[in-house]
């Protein structure tokens, strides 16, 4: 069982809970963090369920609710907002069609909003799972929205 | 090091990567192997250069030649003009590159030498080779703190110094320290507070990925000054780059003996851990993290205690930004009175910004405390972008304030600037043009307030879906005539009430917005 494995990376102590919660929401195949991941993390750290539930849903990088294979997390931070992240939104809104917290049919895509993901140097910014991307006009996020439809 | 005639240093950050810096990288290599330079040119990465928007950067050494927008077709030209045959690429070559990229040898004029502590390698050195950061003089203040002073000497050199906090509070460092060192008990912590959630700052990411070795220092002086053993890196989840790298700095610095059982062979232990946090605000507080840190949600605490007292598992614990600590090696290194040299009389030292927004060249760049706002977007930023005007900047995030031209000239530091020193702290300059709105903007900041409250205390919970909904009524026209003097008044109501300093912090944006700008924002309603 992967869970297990991915569990005894960590010594037993609720200190290092955030770590455990990425590890498994990582691991876990539609990228959240499932009940019977909660559980898991219960038992492991002899805590009670609530505990663990409260911690992973107070953190924004965890979803309790399944998500797509490229989950797009857009900012929409002052310094993005400045720079046009409005426009980013729409056109993703648009493209993909589906609200922010949705997942394509197709289960490619889950949008998010997130604040200030440190690279405003390059606003408006987007991450899509662990890659950056800025200066997003139309054209650029319609090539790295179909190349990334395209892959696994 | 070999003695190699040539260095490339190649920018490694987010923005670079995502410009293709990899693949740039790989194919310098096998084009410098191709031309059988291997034995003469060094390719190594490196931190940001400091420069941003501007594709794959890289830097040509001992030249300094900075070229941009560099791709892997462009390699094979660059290294058979630059790297064999001494020619410029003048295509590629990056020459508007304002002063900031230049490290002055000698002062000219009226320009002054420009100074560089805390981003003095970024760039420079390999942030993964714990040797190059040495061979800078690196670990040379630990080492003279550790093995020729008492902790109170080194207490009284850095509060001689004048260094004070750089997260926010501008509090006296070595004050914070002495303190945590009053208070008995065998078990201490020092914390770095690397959560860096302010919108619009990433300094302490880019000391982070470009010289990690400088924040290790700057904690090992910190717990022996105040009797730590153990210290956290609280960096924020998303900062996949700067775990990776203080990870690997943190290993390297045990194998030689710097961390651990009886640093440089004294008697004295200290040890670090990375920890990573899970994206929220409210842990950038100095409680909030803390309650993060032993694996809870994040929600401040009340002070007192405070946690120099009773912090971490309720043990004295002192916590310090990455900016503030990167400072500190080099404090110990030359001493408190090289360090008075840079900045004015009340506030020494430098300070990092991110210049954003409206600006030709956004980045990074450290200057003097005291350097003028006019200077930063004028001479460091290249201007406003497109020939247009100046209408204002917000200074420090979300919870900074907006500045109107009349800021323009005051010197920046931590005193002048009293009233805004949080803002400060965090060092992002938004810079704002003509076009701009400023009731959307301000309607930006109060929505990212609405989502970042952690909901534990009403003022702040109930404060922010508030004022969330009297602004976005003034912005569709659909507001009374009391709706901007409403929006003032919750303020102050939750600057009165909150629980912590974010609720009580939203006062900052909102009043100073309507200092300057309050007859715009008005005139939707
Ligand atoms: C809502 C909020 C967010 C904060 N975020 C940060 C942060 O991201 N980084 C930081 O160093 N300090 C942050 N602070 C300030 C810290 O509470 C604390 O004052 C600081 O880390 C102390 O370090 P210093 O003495 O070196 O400045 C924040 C404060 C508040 C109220
Ligand atoms: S504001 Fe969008 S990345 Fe910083």
């Amino acid at each position: 069982m992967y869970r297990e494995a991915a569990l005894n990376k960590f010594e037993p102590e609720k200190r290092n809970i955030l770590y455990i919660l990425h590890e498994l929401q990582d691991l876990n195949p539609q990228h959240y963090v499932a009940k019977e991941d909660i559980e898991a993390v219960a038992d492991y750290l002899n805590v009670p369920y609530s505990f663990v539930h409260g911690v992973a849903t107070f953190y924004t990088m965890f979803s309790l609710t399944p998500r797509g294979r490229h989950i797009i997390r857009l900012c929409d931070s002052p310094p993005c907002h400045l720079m046009g992240s409005t426009s980013t939104l729409d056109h993703i809104r648009n493209k993909l069609g589906i609200e922010v917290g949705q997942t394509t049919p197709d289960g490619a895509f889950t949008l998010e909003l997130a604040s200030c993901l440190g690279v405003c140097g390059i606003a408006p910014a987007i991450m899509i799972n662990e890659e950056m991307f800025g200066k997003l006009t139309p054209e650029r996020l319609d090539a790295i929205l179909d190349e990334r439809r395209n892959s696994i | 090091m070999n003695i190699v005639r040539s260095h490339v240093l190649i920018g490694m950050d987010a923005s670079t990567i995502m410009a293709g810096a990899r693949a740039v990288q790989q194919e310098l290599v096998k084009e410098i192997k191709a031309k059988g330079l291997s034995g003469e040119v060094a390719v190594m990465e490196t931190g940001s250069l400091g420069v941003t928007n501007m594709g794959v950067v890289l830097v040509v050494y001992p030249e300094g030649l900075y070229y941009a927008n560099v791709t892997k077709e462009d390699v094979a030209e660059l290294v058979e003009e630059q790297l064999l045959k001494g020619r410029l690429v003048k295509r590629l070559l990056y020459t508007q590159a304002p002063k900031r990229f230049i490290i002055k040898k000698e002062r000219t004029g009226l320009m002054r030498e420009q100074p560089r502590i805390v981003l003095k390698n970024c760039g420079i050195i390999n942030p993964e080779n714990i040797e190059e950061y040495i061979a800078e003089g690196g670990y040379e203040g630990a080492l003279r703190a550790i093995g020729k002073m008492t902790p109170d000497e080194v207490i009284a050199e850095v509060k001689n110094s004048g260094l004070v906090g750089r997260g926010g509070a501008a509090f006296p460092t070595a004050m914070k320290w002495e303190f945590a060192s009053k208070v008995p008990g065998p078990e201490k912590f020092i914390i770095c507070n690397a959560d860096e959630g302010e919108p619009g700052t990433f300094k302490d990411r880019l000391i982070m990925e470009g010289d990690p070795h400088k924040l290790i220092e700057g904690m090992i002086i910190a717990g022996y000054a105040f009797g730590a053993t153990q210290g956290y890196i609280y960096i924020r989840g998303e900062y996949t780059l700067s775990i990776q790298r203080m990870e690997k700095a943190i290993t390297d610095a045990r194998a030689m003996n710097i961390l651990g059982d009886k640093v440089f062979e004294k008697d004295f232990s200290f040890d670090l851990r990375v920890m990573k946090g899970g994206g929220a605000y409210v842990c950038g507080e100095e409680t909030a993290l803390i309650e993060s840190l032993e694996g809870h949600r994040g929600h401040p605490r009340n002070k007192p205690p405070y946690p120099v007292v009773a912090g971490l598992w309720g043990k004295p614990t002192v916590v310090n930004n990455v900016e503030t600590l990167a400072n500190v090696g080099d404090i110990m290194r030359h001493g408190a009175n090289w360090f008075r040299k840079y900045g004015t009389a009340k506030c020494p030292g430098t300070k990092v910004y991110t210049i954003l927004g409206h600006v030709a060249t956004p980045g990074l760049i450290e200057t003097e405390m005291g350097t003028t706002l006019r200077d930063i977007i004028f001479e460091y930023g290249g201007g406003i972008s497109e020939g247009k005007q100046f209408k204002g900047a917000l200074v420090g995030g979300a919870a900074g304030a907006f500045v109107g031209p009349d800021l323009l000239d005051v010197q920046m530091d931590f005193v002048n600037l009293r009233e805004y020193a949080a803002a400060l702290g965090s060092g992002a300059i938004l810079v704002m043009n003509e076009d701009t709105s400023m009731a959307d903007m301000l309607k930006n900041v109060l929505h990212f307030f609405k989502h970042e409250s952690c909901g534990h205390c009403v003022p702040c919970r109930l404060g922010t879906a508030q004022l969330v909904e009297v602004m976005d009524r003034i912005v569709d026209g659909s507001g009374g005539p009391d709706d901007v003097d409403r929006l003032l008044s919750i303020a102050t109501v939750m600057k009165d009430a909150s629980f912590c300093p974010l609720g009580q912090s939203l006062h900052m944006p909102i009043s100073s917005c309507l200092k300057y700008f309050r007859d715009e924002i008005a005139g939707n309603q």
